[in-house]
């Protein structure tokens, strides 16, 4: 079939209606809770510490600490959005990340270039991490597609590889020292905006434009929700997922990038504990982990919620532990109300699995 | 008979570790000591435990990433209600209390995994960060140092003895007839009890294994009440050989365990696998941690080396059911 009918088909809600209705229905039944949930956790916020919470300076640094998990989790949507997942993402955000600082800090480059192209270096260094981040994302995408490991597996294996290599460039130590030009990217204010958060909007309206009104983005969805149906209506699988594990893999790198830039330094092991935190993010956000569902809404105010917690907890002075545990039990209460509201769509998944 | 041996998982991961095992020795004669054979098995017994665990979970259809966290509840929970009441009596009491926290942890689990059928990773993703962070938040930070008396016996007492190249004494600990009892236990109630039965067809597929009469929500009850059971017993056995309970251990940990029994051929998906491959599994990846050094390559390759393992062990099986599908003329992931 070609893209055009493809898109048409989809525009114009030609599949089962029930099918549509469904989606529809739980995908805003979770937002709303959602938003419900964000909105009763800042406003609790504000009145218990007004005088701090309620600052342009609070929402400033939480404005700097959201985004490298945010886009992290971007690149966990995505393939999360066809069924499949990347516990790779942090492995490959360090590896690209360490190979920016790499070129940053070389001596030969900076040779030359010469100091005064220090524009042209920063470029250089995003460019080929971006490139490293989309070569490991094919590496993904070929195992997963064209050998058949499944992406839990393969992306559990190519972590390690990741992590084992870089481990291996820097010999477990950090890197630091960049030209401040590039730590702006992570530290630095243009009017009131830090530098991370205007990066997160632009990268998540591009990807909500690419997952919202391109063939790209519909195929995805509908391989998602169904990969039998999608090879029947002529979408390439095989070809649609390396292209999913690539931009993960992009995705990833752009993350390395605003990482490095924040802390000035690059080390193999740094934010593992990011892996599990984007998958918690992601599936807050209303993303179904078996494929098919989510929205970039959904996870922008998944990112909000929980930095709003961490940001007011800090503030009221609890440790850190008590977050992890607010933010474990925040997922299984989300994923219990969604239980309670969508009694009636329990027993149409029960089928729609049984068919499977 | 000879190619079906061939085509078996379990055979596969059992050359490898000949493969890999001739391979360290010839290079470092130190790997072929009988020292080296206990120090070997002394590291199973911990990643071995948390692999029958885990290997129920994954063969049922789930999978689980909270075991450690839960294990380190237990271990770190016991140690200091013990140390408070200032016990030293023997470990059994400990081993007690552990599994009872574990398995009421586990329970945990099973209720939202069962009663809100929320898909596995998620439950036990939350659980992990809420076990962990409460533990943390609200128990303690500080490591214990002084365990009880039984702890640290337990860790001294030897069913064989063997001296190391060097002068010094090498214990196969008692520890280790546990971990078989376990295997041997595990495989008697997966192969010969219809409750095992019951967990590979909840794997296959759900909706059909109720259509067979299984009880599902009971198995599935058993199943993480019985991972959380294995995880209060490896955390005790863990903290006896540390001789420290250590509030930060064991989390991170996961997935090493996850790859160990992906290693020893059970399908991720469920329904398929066996206990002596998860062994088999478990032992190449202890074998790998542990003997890369003795082979010469500088430790910080480890990661990549494990990785790279974990690609090529998962990636052969897969190609080779990819091939069969793909004769059937369907193409799908």
């Amino acid at each position: 079939m070609n893209k055009y009918l493809a898109r048409n088909l989809l525009k114009d809600n030609c599949l089962p209606g029930q099918f549509n209705i469904f989606s529809l229905t739980r995908r805003d039944g979770n937002l709303r809770r959602l938003l419900l949930i964000t909105v009763i956790i800042f406003i609790s916020m504000s009145v218990l510490s007004p005088k701090l919470f309620l600052t342009l300076r609070n929402f400033t640094s939480m404005s700097f600490q959201f985004p490298e998990l945010g886009i992290l989790a971007m690149a966990m949507m995505v393939t999360m959005l066809t069924g499949g997942i990347d516990l790779s993402a942090v492995g490959i955000a360090n590896l690209s990340g360490i190979i920016a600082a790499l070129i940053l800090t070389s001596d030969s480059v900076t040779g030359a270039f010469g100091n005064s192209a220090i524009a042209t270096i920063i470029l250089l260094a995003i460019i080929v991490s971006a490139i490293m981040g989309v070569v490991c994302g094919l590496l993904n995408g070929l195992c997963i597609s064209k050998i058949g490991i499944t992406p839990i597996l393969a992306t559990l294996g190519s972590m390690q590889i990741f992590t084992g290599i870089a481990i291996v460039i820097t010999r477990g130590s950090a890197i630091y020292g960049f030209p401040d030009q590039f730590s702006f990217v992570g530290n630095g204010n243009i009017w009131i905006f830090p530098m991370p958060l205007i990066i997160f909007v632009i990268l998540s309206a591009l990807f909500a434009i690419m997952l919202n009104k391109t063939t790209f983005g519909r195929k995805l969805y509908m391989m998602g929700s169904n990969p039998v149906a999608a090879v029947f209506s002529g979408i390439n699988n095989t070809q649609m997922l390396i292209r999913t594990y690539i931009l993960s893999g992009f995705l990833s790198a752009m993350a390395g990038i605003v990482m490095i830039a924040r802390t000035n330094s690059a080390k193999a092991d740094y934010g593992t504990s990011y892996v599990l935190q984007a998958i918690l993010v992601v599936v807050l956000g209303g993303v179904n982990p078996s494929g098919g569902f989510g929205t970039v809404s959904g996870l922008v105010l998944a990112m909000l919620c929980l930095q709003f917690l961490s940001s007011g907890f800090n503030m009221l002075h609890f440790s850190n532990f008590f977050k992890e545990f607010v933010w474990g039990a925040v997922l299984v209460a989300v994923m219990v109300l969604n239980y309670y509201s969508n009694t009636g769509r329990s027993s149409f998944r029960r089928i729609t699995k049984g068919l499977k | 008979m000879v190619k079906k041996a061939f085509m078996e998982n379990e055979f596969l991961v059992a050359l490898v570790i000949i493969g890999v095992s001739l391979a360290i020795g010839i290079s470092n004669r130190a790997f072929f000591t009988v020292a080296n054979l206990f120090d070997l098995l002394k590291n199973s017994v911990i990643m071995g435990i948390f692999a029958i665990g885990v290997f129920i979970v994954i063969v049922s259809g789930g999978i689980d990433v909270s075991f450690t966290a839960i294990a380190v509840f237990s271990l770190y929970v016991t140690n200091k209600v013990l140390v408070g009441l200032n016990y030293q009596g023997t470990i059994l009491l400990a081993f007690l209390i552990s599994a009872g926290i574990g398995t009421l942890l586990g329970i945990f689990n099973a209720i939202f995994i069962s009663l809100y059928k929320i898909p596995t990773l998620i439950v036990t993703l939350g659980t992990q960060s809420i076990y962990r962070g409460f533990l943390l938040a609200f128990i303690g930070t500080t490591l214990i140092q002084d365990l009880p008396s039984g702890l640290i016996g337990f860790s001294k007492t030897y069913i064989l003895k063997a001296t190391t190249p060097n002068g010094g004494i090498m214990g196969l600990p008692i520890a280790i007839i546990l971990l078989i009892s376990i295997v041997f236990l595990c495989w008697l109630l997966l192969d010969y009890t219809m409750l095992g039965r019951g967990i590979y067809a909840l794997g296959g597929d759900r909706t059909a294994a109720e259509r067979a009469g299984f009880n599902v929500r009971t198995i599935e009850f058993f199943i993480y009440g019985f991972v959380g059971f294995l995880c209060g017993i490896a955390g005790i056995i863990h903290s006896s050989f540390a001789r420290v309970a250590n509030p930060f251990d064991l989390v991170g940990n996961e997935l090493n365990v996850i790859a160990a029994v992906v290693l020893g051929g059970t399908k991720i998906t469920g329904g398929h696998g066996t206990v002596l491959g998860t062994v088999l599994g478990v032992f190449l990846v202890v074998l790998v941690n542990n003997s890369l050094i003795l082979l010469g390559v500088p430790s910080y390759w480890q990661k990549a080396v494990i990785g790279l393992l974990i690609l090529i062990g998962t990636a052969l099986p897969a190609y080779k059911f990819n091939r069969s599908t793909s004769r059937l003329g369907i193409e799908v992931h």
